[in-house]
C-alpha cells in the first residue's frame, strides 16, 4: 500500500470525523444543551459550560484524527485535524444559517436567536461563517499538536483540566461545604465567585493537580515497589488503615457537606442495598429479575402498615420491631414470586419478573385495594426510627442507619458468596443443567437466592418508608428496577464493591447534578450506552468476569513489529534460496 | 438395578402443586367473574361491540409495534427496549407535518394524501432512528453477553426519549383531527368510530404487506435465514449486517406507522408516549411467540382485545371497583401466565427448543 493511498484514506477519515462532530455540535445545540449550559460558568466571566462543550467537540476532531494517523504520517495529523475541525465548524454553521431563513423554532424549541448569536460569536452570519470553521480548525490543530507532546507532560495537563471541570460542575456543593471558620471562608472566596470558579481559583486548582499528578507519575513506581516489598502483615495493616480511613471519610462526609449531600448519600445507600439484593439474584445466581422494585415496595408498604400512626396502620409498632417482620415478609414474597418462575430462564425470566413488578405496583395503585393500602394517596404518618428515645430525623442520622445496614448486608453478601450456597449459585449461573447434574438442588438454591435478594430490598424499602414518612405507589415504578440493574452492570456484575461504585455513579452523581436535571436522563442514557460499548465489564469488575469479556484481547497475537521482522526474515530467506 | 417405582403423585414436586393451584385459581377467578358479569346484565350488546372494536383497533397498534420487537428478537435474540422510542420518534416528528398541513388547510381538503404524507414522514423518521440505533448502539455488541445489549437498549431508550424532549419540548402536542374521521360509520348495523375502522384497516394492510415482504421477497428470505442460523446464512453468502439493518428498518417503519395510527386514536403525542405501548407491544410479541411474525400480529390483537373486554367481563363480576384501572394487571398477568405455562407463546414453536 502506497503512502498516497494511506494519506487519502486518512483524509477521508478526517472528513468523516469532521462531519460527525459537526452533526454532534448541531445536536447539542438543538437539544438545548449549549444554550442552557451557557448560563452556567465554568470559570466566571471567562468561559461557560456551553462553550466548553463546543470546545470539547472541536478538540475531539483533532484527537480522533491524530489517534487514527499511522506513525509514519505522524505530522500529517496536524493539517488533517485542522481540515477536520474546519469541516465540523462549517457543518455547525449550517444551523444558524438555516435558522436565519427558516423558522426552525416551529419545530425545534431550542432554535432561538440567542443560540444562533452564541454560535456565531455574536458577529452575525458573516462573522459566524468566518469564525466558526476557523475556530474548529484551530481547535483540531491544537488537540492534534497536544497529542504530539510526550505523555509525561500531557497526562498532568489532562488531569489538571479535568479536575477544573469537575470542580466547576460541583461548585455548588463544594461552596456549601466550604462554609465555616474564617480560613475555610478565605479559601472559598479565593477559589469561587457566586456563579463559578474564579480565574485565579481555576488556575490554582489546575497547577496543583497537574503538579501532583506529575510528581505521582515520577514516584509512583518507587512507592508501589515499597508497598509490594512490605511483609504481608505490613501490607495487611496498610490495607486495614486504608479501609478504616475510607470508612471514616464516608462517615464524616455528610457532617461536613450538609444535609442535601447526606440526603443524596442516603439514596445511594438505599440503591446500594437493593443492588446487593439484585446482585445475589443476578450476579451470583444469574437470575434476571427486572421487577426488583416489587420487593422494595413490599418492604416499604409492610413497614408503613406496621408502624403508621395514621388510619391505615394496623399495628402501630416501632420501626425496629417492624424490621424483622419486614425482612421476613419480603423474603417470603421473594420465594412466592420465585416459585412460579423457577423454570423460566434468561430473558424470559426478566420479562416475567417485570410483569410481576408492574402487577404489584398497579394493584397497590388501584382503588380496589384502597381501603387497605390507600390507593394513590398512599399511607401517611409513618414514624421515624428511634434509638434510645432519640428520633432519627435528619438526613445525616438516616444516613448512618443506612450505612450500618449496608455494612451488615455487604458482610452477609460477602460471606454468602464464599459459602457452599454461594458456590452453588455461581454454578447455576454458569450452567443450570450441569449444576443440577452435580447434585445442586436447583429449586432450593434458586428460591434462596430470590428470597435473600428480596429481603435486602425489603430493608431498603423499610428505611425509605420511614425516611420519607409516607409511601405512594408512584415511588415504586419500573425505573427503580432499571436503575438497580444498570448500577449493577455499571459497577461490575457480581462484584460487591462494584455495587457501591455503581450506585455512587448512577444515583449519586445525577442527584448531585440536579441543576442539570433537564438533561440528566439524556446523559444517563448516553453514558449507559457508552459504558456498554467501551467497558462492558463495569467500573469495578470481578476479575473472572473481566477476563471473560475480553477473551479476544487475551489471545496471543504478535506485535506488528515482530510480524514484520518475521516476514522480512522469510523474504530474505526465500531470496537467498532463489539466488 | 432395581428400578425405583414412583407413582405419578410422588413425582409431583411442590413446584408442580403450586403451579397447578395457580392455574386452577386463575381459571376459577375468570369463570366466577364472567358468570358474575353476565348474570348481572350491566352491559348491553352495543357495549360489548364497542369494547371489541376498541380492543381490536388498540391491538392493531400493539401488533404493528410488536413486529419490530419480534423480528429483532428472532434474529439477534435481544430485547430492543428502545423500540417504544422508535415508535414515539415517528409520531412526534410527524406532528409538525400534520400541524403544517392543518394550518394550510390541505389536511381536510385532501385527507387521503395528507394521511399518506404523515404516514411517510413518521415511517421514514422511525426507520432512520431504528437504523441509526442499530448501527451505533447494537452492532458493536453483536457478540457480547446477553445482558450487555439489554443495558445498551435501556440506555438508548432514555437517550432517545430525552433527545426528543430536548428537541421538541416537554408538552403534549394535540394532533389535528381529520374532519372525515369524526363520528361513526355504521358497520353491520352497529355504529363504530371511524378512526378505529381506519386503524384496523390500516394495521391489517400493513401486516399483510409485511408478511408478504418476509415470505415472498429475496430479502425476506435472507431475514428468515439469518434468524434461523446467522453463521450458516453468512456462509451461504447472505450479508448479515445488511439484513440486520434492514430488519431494524422494517421494524422501525412498522412502528412509525403505528405511531400515526396511535395519534389518530388518542389525538396527542408526547415524548414519553412510547413507553407504555412499547411494553404492551413487547407483551404481545411474547404472547404470540417471540420471533414469530404472525404470532406478533395475533398476540397484539389478543392483548388489545383482552385489555378492553377483560376488565368489564372478568373483574366487574368480581365486584371490583373501577375495573379499568386494572386493565394493565390483566395484560401483565397474561404475560406472566404465558411465560410460565407456555413460554413459546401462542404460535411459537421454534424458540422453545433453543434455550431462551
Amino acid at each position: 500500500m502506497g503512502a498516497s493511498s494511506a494519506r487519502r484514506s486518512l483524509l477521508r477519515q478526517a472528513l468523516r470525523i469532521g462531519l460527525i462532530f459537526g452533526i454532534v455540535g448541531i445536536y447539542l445545540s438543538l437539544v438545548g444543551m449549549v444554550e442552557t449550559f451557557h448560563g452556567r460558568a465554568v470559570i466566571a466571566g471567562a468561559i461557560s459550560l456551553g462553550q466548553t462543550m463546543l470546545l470539547l467537540t472541536g478538540l475531539g476532531t483533532g484527537f480522533l484524527v491524530a489517534r487514527r494517523t499511522p506513525e509514519p504520517l505522524r505530522w500529517l495529523s496536524i493539517p488533517y485535524s485542522a481540515i477536520s475541525g474546519f469541516l465540523s465548524g462549517l457543518v455547525l454553521f449550517t444551523l444558524p444559517f438555516l435558522g436565519n431563513f427558516v423558522d426552525l423554532r416551529a419545530m425545534f424549541v431550542n432554535a432561538s436567536p440567542t443560540l444562533f448569536a452564541l454560535l456565531t460569536f455574536g458577529k452575525g452570519l458573516a462573522g459566524g461563517l468566518l469564525l466558526l470553521p476557523l475556530a474548529g480548525a484551530v481547535l483540531g490543530m491544537v488537540s492534534a499538536l497536544a497529542l504530539q507532546v510526550p505523555r509525561r507532560f500531557l497526562r498532568p495537563i489532562g488531569v489538571g483540566v479535568t479536575t477544573v471541570l469537575i470542580v466547576s460542575l460541583f461548585q455548588e456543593q463544594l461552596q456549601i461545604m466550604l462554609v465555616g471558620p474564617a480560613v475555610v471562608e478565605a479559601i472559598r472566596r479565593f477559589l469561587f465567585q457566586a456563579e463559578g470558579l474564579t480565574v485565579r481559583g481555576a488556575s490554582t486548582i489546575f497547577l496543583v493537580t497537574a503538579l501532583a499528578n506529575a510528581l505521582w507519575g515520577q514516584y509512583r513506581e518507587g512507592i508501589r515497589q515499597q508497598v509490594t516489598q512490605l511483609p504481608s502483615a505490613g501490607r495487611k495493616s496498610l490495607r486495614a488503615i486504608a479501609l478504616i480511613g475510607g470508612l471514616l471519610l464516608v462517615l464524616l462526609l455528610p457532617l461536613v457537606a450538609g444535609s442535601f449531600f447526606a440526603q443524596v448519600l442516603v439514596f445511594v445507600g438505599l440503591y446500594t442495598l437493593m443492588g446487593f439484593g439484585l446482585n445475589v439474584d443476578l450476579g451470583f445466581a444469574g437470575l434476571f429479575d427486572l421487577g426488583f422494585v416489587a420487593f422494595f415496595a413490599i418492604g416499604a408498604y409492610t413497614t408503613a402498615l406496621l408502624t403508621s400512626t395514621g388510619p391505615l396502620g394496623i399495628a402501630h409498632i416501632s420501626f425496629w420491631s417492624a424490621l424483622p417482620i419486614v425482612v421476613l415478609m419480603s423474603l417470603l414474597a421473594g420465594v412466592m414470586l420465585g416459585v412460579p418462575v423457577l423454570r423460566i430462564r434468561g430473558d424470559y425470566l426478566a420479562i416475567a419478573t417485570l410483569g410481576f413488578g408492574e402487577i404489584i405496583r398497579l394493584l397497590v395503585l388501584s382503588d380496589f385495594l384502597r381501603p387497605w393500602l390507600g390507593g394513590s394517596q398512599g399511607i401517611l404518618e409513618i414514624p421515624k426510627p428511634r434509638i434510645f428515645g432519640l428520633e432519627l430525623a435528619t438526613p445525616q442520622q438516616i444516613f448512618y442507619v443506612t450505612v450500618a445496614f449496608c455494612v451488615v448486608v455487604a458482610y452477609i453478601a460477602w460471606r454468602l458468596r464464599d459459602s457452599r450456597i454461594g458456590r452453588a449459585w455461581i454454578a447455576i449461573r454458569e450452567d443450570e443443567d450441569v449444576a443440577a447434574a452435580m447434585g445442586i438442588n436447583l429449586i432450593n438454591a434458586k428460591l434462596l437466592a430470590f428470597g435473600i435478594g428480596a429481603s435486602f430490598a425489603g430493608i431498603a424499602g423499610a428505611i425509605f418508608a420511614s425516611m420519607v414518612s409516607s409511601v405512594f405507589p408512584h415511588s415504586f415504578n419500573l425505573f427503580i428496577s432499571i436503575n438497580v440493574l444498570a448500577l449493577l452492570i455499571v459497577g461490575g456484575l457480581g462484584s460487591l464493591p462494584g455495587v457501591v461504585v455503581g450506585s455512587l455513579v448512577l444515583i449519586g452523581l445525577p442527584e448531585l447534578l440536579r441543576e442539570f436535571s433537564e438533561y440528566r436522563l439524556l446523559v444517563y442514557g448516553a453514558a449507559l450506552v457508552a459504558m456498554m460499548l467501551l467497558r462492558p465489564e463495569g467500573l469495578w469488575p470481578e476479575p473472572v468476569r473481566k477476563r471473560e469479556l475480553h477473551v479476544e484481547e487475551l489471545e496471543v497475537t504478535p506485535a506488528p513489529e515482530v510480524m514484520e521482522e518475521a516476514l522480512a526474515a522469510t523474504k530474505g530467506h526465500v531470496e537467498v534460496e532463489g539466488s | 438395578m432395581i428400578a425405583i417405582q414412583r407413582t405419578w403423585w410422588q413425582k409431583l414436586s411442590f413446584v408442580d402443586l403450586f403451579l397447578w393451584a395457580f392455574r386452577i385459581a386463575v381459571i376459577v377467578v375468570v369463570i366466577w367473574g364472567t358468570v358474575g358479569t353476565l348474570t348481572a346484565g350491566k352491559y348491553q350488546r352495543e357495549h360489548w361491540i364497542f369494547f371489541i372494536v376498541f380492543g381490536l383497533a388498540q391491538g392493531g397498534i400493539y401488533a404493528l409495534i410488536a413486529l419490530g420487537y419480534t423480528m429483532v428478537y428472532g434474529i439477534l435474540r435481544m430485547i430492543n427496549f428502545a423500540h417504544g422510542e422508535v415508535f414515539m420518534s415517528g409520531a412526534y416528528t410527524a406532528y409538525f407535518a400534520a400541524a403544517a398541513l392543518n394550518n394550510s388547510g390541505y389536511l381536510n381538503r385532501h385527507p387521503f394524501i395528507s394521511f399518506l404524507t404523515l404516514l411517510a414522514v413518521a415511517m421514514s423518521v422511525s426507520t432512520g432512528v431504528a437504523v441509526l440505533l442499530e448501527r451505533i448502539a447494537y452492532r458493536p455488541l453483536r457478540h457480547a453477553p446477553r445482558l450487555v445489549p439489554l443495558i445498551t437498549a435501556i440506555g438508548a431508550s432514555f437517550f432517545l426519549q430525552y433527545t426528543f424532549r430536548g428537541l421538541y419540548g416537554t408538552g403534549f402536542k394535540a394532533y389535528p383531527e381529520f374532519e372525515v374521521l369524526k363520528g361513526d360509520w355504521i358497520v353491520f348495523g352497529v355504529p363504530v368510530l371511524r378512526t378505529q375502522v381506519l386503524v384496523l384497516v390500516a394495521s391489517v394492510l400493513m401486516m399483510v404487506g409485511l408478511y408478504a415482504f418476509v415470505m415472498r421477497t429475496k430479502i425476506g428470505t435472507a431475514m428468515r435465514a439469518v434468524s434461523e442460523d446467522m453463521d450458516a446464512a453468512a456462509l451461504m453468502g447472505v450479508n448479515v449486517d445488511r439484513v440486520i439493518a434492514i430488519t431494524f428498518a422494517v421494524g422501525g417503519a412498522m412502528a412509525g406507522a403505528a405511531g400515526i395510527l396511535y395519534a389518530m386514536v388518542f389525538k396527542q403525542v408526547h415524548f414519553f408516549m412510547g413507553f407504555v405501548p412499547g411494553i404492551k407491544a413487547f407483551t404481545s410479541a411474547v404472547l404470540g411467540g417471540i420471533g414469530n411474525i404472525p404470532g406478533a400480529m395475533l398476540g397484539g390483537m389478543f392483548l388489545g382485545l383482552i385489555e378492553s373486554v377483560g376488565p368489564a367481563l372478568i373483574l366487574d363480576g368480581l365486584g371490583i371497583v373501577a375495573p379499568y384501572q386494572l386493565k394493565d394487571v390483566i395484560a401483565f398477568t397474561m404475560l406472566v401466565m404465558v411465560l410460565i405455562f407456555r413460554p413459546s407463546g401462542i404460535l411459537g414453536e421454534r424458540l422453545a427448543v433453543k434455550k431462551a
